[in-house]
């Protein structure tokens, strides 16, 4: 039992174990939501998130040893974004069609994220540097840190609200579109990379070539967007 | 597999040079994509040789956003403390934004003519 209790907590501080157990989680997902049927709800980065924080949360592993490991696959986002500019290229023609269209799905979806998120949550009641820090939740997270800060916001809070909105667009997007059916998947796409950035645009992808193309095109000019527009809309607002 | 990742990491490294040297808002990764696909543009031969690695590696995106969204849910216990107008704002506006991004999408592409093919 001692050596056991020796074995992990030396495998528990290596960075080995909870790469693995990332890639391990988020191999499980993938299976699940295949038996899911890929229900919007059965959506990868939720489950294997899940399975992890349960994991961390019996083995009492502080969020700091599990990162050691993880962040090889953290790191990733990185060239994962310049390689964005393929699929762009591949789409060109299509891109180059739609350029009014995504322009003015830009300026609503953006806008509407920002004025949105900020009014409900000051109907609700939250006020001061918590509600600013929502201003830039839709924007991909090194440019939403940045403009948090920006406008008086809290930066680890926006981290946080980055990563939901990303999820929670994720999780909906599909039925709700579907339900409504719309069909275009230039639309669906490019509106759900302005509204829902990286998470939204790894799961357009998982859905039809064309919406991830468009969902990353998306996400890419509501950085920038958003660093143009939320010190506006906050001096307007506030 | 490694010259694919090699161009994508020296494209992200320009980037961020030019990002940092310069402080733009826009981050490092975005203006190595930029920057990545004027090199199509120019060398289309590029773009074959990166096809089947980066459709391959984009087909997992999902994976890369699993650490940080662990890092949420370790501090939930913190977040929630901020009451539930929070989530309920987040859960709204990301509707409202999508609603709108697609509305406006279509409503142009129709005034345009430009049509999905």
């Amino acid at each position: 039992m001692t050596e056991a209790l020796a074995l992990w907590s030396y495998l528990a501080q290596e960075p080995l174990l909870w790469l693995t157990l990332t890639l391990g989680a988020y191999v499980t997902a993938e299976i699940l939501s295949q038996l899911a049927g890929r229900h919007a709800l059965a959506n990868p980065v939720l489950i294997a998130v899940i399975l992890l924080a349960a994991v961390l949360r019996l083995t009492g592993t502080p969020y700091n040893t599990y990162f050691e490991g993880a962040q090889f696959v953290h790191f990733m986002l990185g060239p994962a974004t310049v390689g964005l500019a393929l699929p762009l290229y591949l789409n060109l023609s299509k891109v180059r069609r739609a350029l009014w269209p995504m322009l003015a799905a830009l300026l609503a979806g953006s806008l509407v994220a920002m004025v949105s998120a900020l009014g409900l949550a000051w109907l609700f009641g939250v006020r001061g540097a918590v509600l600013l820090s929502l201003a830039p939740k839709s924007a991909t997270a090194p440019v939403a840190l940045g403009v948090s800060e920006a406008v008086g916001g809290l930066p680890t809070l926006t981290a946080a609200l980055v990563i939901l909105t990303g999820i929670v667009g994720a999780v909906v997007s599909t039925p709700m579109l579907n339900m409504l059916g719309v069909k275009d998947w230039r639309a669906r796409g490019f509106a759900v990379g302005v509204a829902a950035h990286g998470i939204g645009t790894a799961h357009a992808f998982r859905i039809h070539p064309t919406a991830g193309a468009f969902s990353g095109i998306g996400m890419g000019l509501n950085a920038v967007l958003t660093a143009v527009l939320a010190p506006l809309v906050v001096g307007l607002l506030f | 597999m490694i010259r694919v990742l090699a161009i994508l990491l020296v494209y992200q490294l320009a980037g961020e040079t030019v990002s940092r040297g310069l402080t733009l808002a826009v981050p490092g990764p975005v203006i190595g994509l930029a920057a990545l696909f004027v090199t199509f543009l120019v060398v289309p031969r590029l773009a074959d040789y990166m096809r089947e690695t980066v459709t391959g590696f984009l087909s997992h995106l999902s994976l890369l956003f699993v650490p940080a969204g662990v890092g949420v849910v370790a501090h939930l216990d913190a977040f929630a403390e901020y009451g539930v107008g929070l989530f309920v704002a987040l859960i709204g506006s990301t509707v409202l934004a999508i609603l709108a991004g697609v509305g406006a999408f279509l409503l142009v592409a129709k005034l345009t003519g430009v049509g999905d093919d």
